[in-house]
């Protein structure tokens, strides 16, 4: 017997958020954006007619200014925003203990099992029911998916937006879903739809078309997964959802970056270049986060794919690259030889014990806290040089020697599995 | 006719279990008014005056209406001629 699944997803919701209390905002394009004063900021979230004038998420505020002159942009309010996402979970709760929140605005709940509450009635109806109550209770509004899958359930609330419910059946899926990009579905990057359009993977119904053995061996793991999703095949549980957590959205612990190279690295320069292409990725991904971290790891893999990792705790909570690279050069140091040891295959630099950026950090009376500024002003320059025009607009001399190595941009092939996705489900 | 998000001081009782309940609403010139009767406790939205929390529908002078309360403070959609 199939299950019955709800992907809820809370349409445009900081910015309906920011809509709901202020109703003299009603009718006019609105955005919720990032740091306005330092003219860097970008937008988090638009609303309904914001989204007419082609304003969309991540892209720059003096972008979205040009396409909407009329646009509203208000700073964002993650408290509040913390509080409509619990008083939504806490709505889905009444209809399931199995509801598994994925980012603040979505969640999946499983009525399956949910007999009592649910009585006779559909998914599509109780979709419905929750659909009006979010909008009565919280003044927002969602737009539902309903299937037997997650992977469908949450197409479905993409299909149609906002404030709707889709149902994605097995009489109806083939028509429904299949036809689009392959791009939608759930996992699938900007990386992957690479991949896969290069092997002539266009829309889901080819993915789910295409022998399980050519993705197997063009994509891995990856790759079967993803067929099997396109398929309907996911069988992957909908979590039970513990209202006395307070905070149910996973917390960056660390970020790292690591990649087997695409040819044996062999002495050290090697390897300083492929720690220094890692440590770039971390450090944007570190500064993108607002994160410092205290603590610096490497992982280290040779030819005969014997490995070990080591970490080292710094003095000063950092984001620098510069730092970060040394810090992980000097553990590669300390931790292998060339002369004794074989020729490296893969290697990964991690930024661990994280503390938000805004963290105050003692002065000592060694370090240059100049030199650190003016090195911390040169790295975000970088990121933004890179945020505009490319990871490999700007790039360390040193890669531009090495033909197969200048080609790589680490920053954008970067796959990160959410844990909460292959996490066993709690009995 | 406009509607305005007033917020309020609001006498309050809260019984053992956590339970709350308007019992005084303050209004202009420091004038209270009993709160006579609740009918109806719920979470809502005010999309008029643009706020959220557990509506209670109440009876004051004897007409009914909406105070809300938005944790930790409490307001009315008040009318603006």
């Amino acid at each position: 017997m199939d299950r019955v699944i709800l992907h809820s997803d809370m349409n445009s919701f900081y910015a309906n958020v920011e809509c709901l209390y202020h109703p003299e905002f009603a009718g006019k394009p609105v955005a919720v954006g990032g740091s306005v004063e330092s003219r860097h900021g970008i937008i988090l979230a638009k609303n309904q007619e914001a989204k007419k004038y082609g304003v969309r998420t991540a892209e720059a505020l003096w972008e979205a200014r040009q396409k909407c002159p009329g646009l509203i942009i208000v700073p964002p309010r993650y408290s509040l925003y913390q509080r409509f996402s619990q008083k939504a979970r806490h709505i889905y709760y009444q209809y399931s203990e199995q509801v598994e929140p994925f980012g603040l605005d979505e969640s999946w709940i499983d009525i399956t099992g949910s007999g009592n509450i649910v009585g006779h009635r559909t998914g599509e109806e109780i979709a419905h029911e929750i659909r009006q109550r979010v909008k009565e209770e919280l003044g927002l509004t969602v737009s539902i998916g309903v299937s037997w899958n997650k992977i469908f359930a949450k197409f479905g609330s993409d299909y149609k937006k906002p404030d709707a419910v889709t149902v994605i059946t097995r009489d109806n899926y083939k028509d429904i879903i299949y036809p689009q990009d392959v791009g939608d579905l759930l996992y699938v990057g900007y990386a992957t739809r690479k991949k896969l359009r290069s092997a002539g993977i266009w829309t889901i119904g080819q993915l789910a078309n295409t022998p399980l053995e050519f993705l197997h061996n063009r994509l891995g793991k990856m790759g079967e997964m993803l067929w099997l999703f396109a398929a309907g095949l996911d069988v992957s549980e909908v979590k039970r959802f513990n209202p006395a957590k307070k905070d149910n959205d996973l917390v960056i612990k660390s970020i790292g970056n690591s990649m087997t190279t695409p040819r044996d690295l062999v002495n050290i320069g090697d390897v300083r270049l492929v720690v220094y292409l890692l440590t770039e990725s971390v450090g944007m991904r570190l500064r993108e986060a607002g994160f410092l971290c205290q603590v610096v790891g490497i992982s280290v893999r040779n030819k005969a794919l014997a490995s070990f990792t080591r970490q080292y705790k710094i003095g000063k909570p950092t984001d620098l690259t510069k730092e970060m690279a040394a810090t992980a050069m000097q553990l590669f140091l300390e931790n292998y030889d060339f002369n004794i040891d074989m020729a490296i295959r893969s290697l990964g630099v991690r930024a661990m014990a994280l503390v938000p950026a805004s963290t105050p950090i003692q002065v000592d009376l060694f370090t240059d806290e100049q030199q650190r500024i003016k090195q911390a002003k040169l790295e975000k320059s970088i990121d933004n040089l890179r945020r505009r025009f490319g990871n490999n607009a700007i790039r360390r001399a040193i890669t531009l020697g090495d033909d197969k190595m200048s080609v790589l941009d680490i920053k954008s092939d970067n796959v990160i599995h959410p844990v909460g996705f292959f996490q066993q489900a709690e009995e | 006719m406009m509607i305005r998000k007033r917020y309020v001081d609001v006498d309050v009782h809260f019984d053992s279990s956590g339970n709350v309940r308007p019992k005084y609403i303050y209004w202009d010139e420091g004038k209270k008014y009993e709160v006579e009767h609740v009918y109806d406790v719920r979470e809502a939205a005010s999309t008029k005056a643009g706020g959220q929390g557990l509506r209670f529908t109440v009876r004051v002078l004897n007409k009914e209406t909406y105070i809300y309360y938005e944790n930790p403070a409490w307001f009315v959609e008040e009318k603006v001629y």
